[in-house]
């Protein structure tokens, strides 16, 4: 299975409207998270939104990711050790606020980590071959040095001196409706 | 000795993701709150504490008041030892917010800026004590470079 994702923020329906095309002459079959979308394919199976745990559930059945050029699938496929073709959204199309994608599908290639495709054929291509494989693998966490050094700027008491205000001691007034919520 | 309380904020996707990276192993030291946009993330955090908020960018600017309000009670109710953030702009107003009260902030910019910080990061920069790059090539006087998210 062919799991297809476009994040949660905005619509990406120019790749759902690729992956839909090619999905026809494929014989393997394809599931698509199209948030937001509008394009209704007719190829693929899809959903427009899927909560954290039956994403999960997805993405680890998959044996190929496609997906925009977003970093939490791309962390995700590596450290899962599934193939992963991005597609970057451009800001040009109103896709994005602005083109990191491109940038990042661009040093993600560069660092060998990912497969990249701008364009429909380029797509096609990559999906056509049998080659495709996981390309670069991450542990379950951040590195231990960089958690390190995170910890190290947390240690130190803290007194940044310039505070403009400061937390009454006893204060319940506005917090109302969150306490009553941790009770439920 | 009683564990300091860290508020780690991100906004869903790639934020969340990579904060949880980076987070998750600091939770035998500290007591994590996990503060972000969507409800049921909170499967992925097991039994720390959780709150969420309304998600907000650059192209819906006005939902910045009722989440202004949000990250003040939390940040009240909670009061963090240190906030820390990945991104987006719910971090942002958080640090801000945070920075107000004298609390320790921490901007991690997103692993997907590879040429330039984002644009909340340059904010960040003014308002957040400590800032972060993931790439080398990005730091400068200010913003550090001291690893990245992708763990090797």
């Amino acid at each position: 299975m062919i799991f297809c994702t476009t994040g949660t923020q905005v619509a990406f329906d120019r790749l759902i409207k690729i992956v839909d095309e090619i999905a026809a002459d494929l014989d393997e079959e394809v599931v698509a998270q199209a948030n937001r979308g509008k394009y209704v394919p007719k190829n693929i199976r899809y959903v427009r939104f899927l909560p954290p745990k039956e994403f999960n559930e997805l993405f680890s059945k998959a044996r190929l990711i496609i997906a925009h050029a977003g970093m939490g699938t791309i962390l995700s496929a590596m450290l899962q050790d599934k193939p992963i073709i991005i597609f970057p959204r451009l800001a040009a199309l109103k896709e994005h606020r602005n083109d990191h994608q491109l940038a990042t599908a661009m040093k993600m290639k560069e660092l060998k980590y990912v497969y990249v495709a701008n364009n429909e054929a380029e797509l096609r291509e990559l999906l056509m071959s049998d080659e495709l494989k996981p390309l670069h693998h991450i542990e379950k966490y951040a590195n231990q040095s960089f958690v390190g050094e995170i910890c190290k700027i947390i240690e130190p008491t803290h007194s940044e001196k310039k505070s403009l205000l400061k937390i009454p001691s006893k204060l319940h007034l506005p917090l109302i409706h969150l306490r009553k919520k941790k009770k439920t | 000795m009683k564990k300091k309380k860290v508020l780690a904020v991100a906004s869903l996707g790639g934020h969340w993701i990579q904060l949880l990276r980076i987070v998750k192993p600091m939770e035998q030291y500290y007591n994590v709150v996990y503060f972000t946009t969507f409800k049921k993330s909170k499967t992925m955090v097991g039994d720390n504490k959780f709150h969420s908020l309304m998600d907000f960018n650059r192209w819906n600017v006005w939902k910045v008041i009722p989440v202004f309000f949000k990250v003040l009670a939390v940040i009240i109710y909670e009061r963090p030892a240190v906030i820390i953030t990945t991104g987006a702009a719910p971090g942002l107003l958080t640090i801000m917010v945070g920075r107000l009260f004298g609390i320790k902030t921490i901007w991690i910019d997103s692993v997907a800026n590879v040429n330039t910080l984002s644009k909340c990061g340059s904010l960040a920069k003014l308002c957040a004590k400590n800032v972060y790059t993931q790439w080398p090539d990005l730091a400068d006087k200010k913003v550090h470079y001291i690893g990245n998210v992708f763990g090797n």
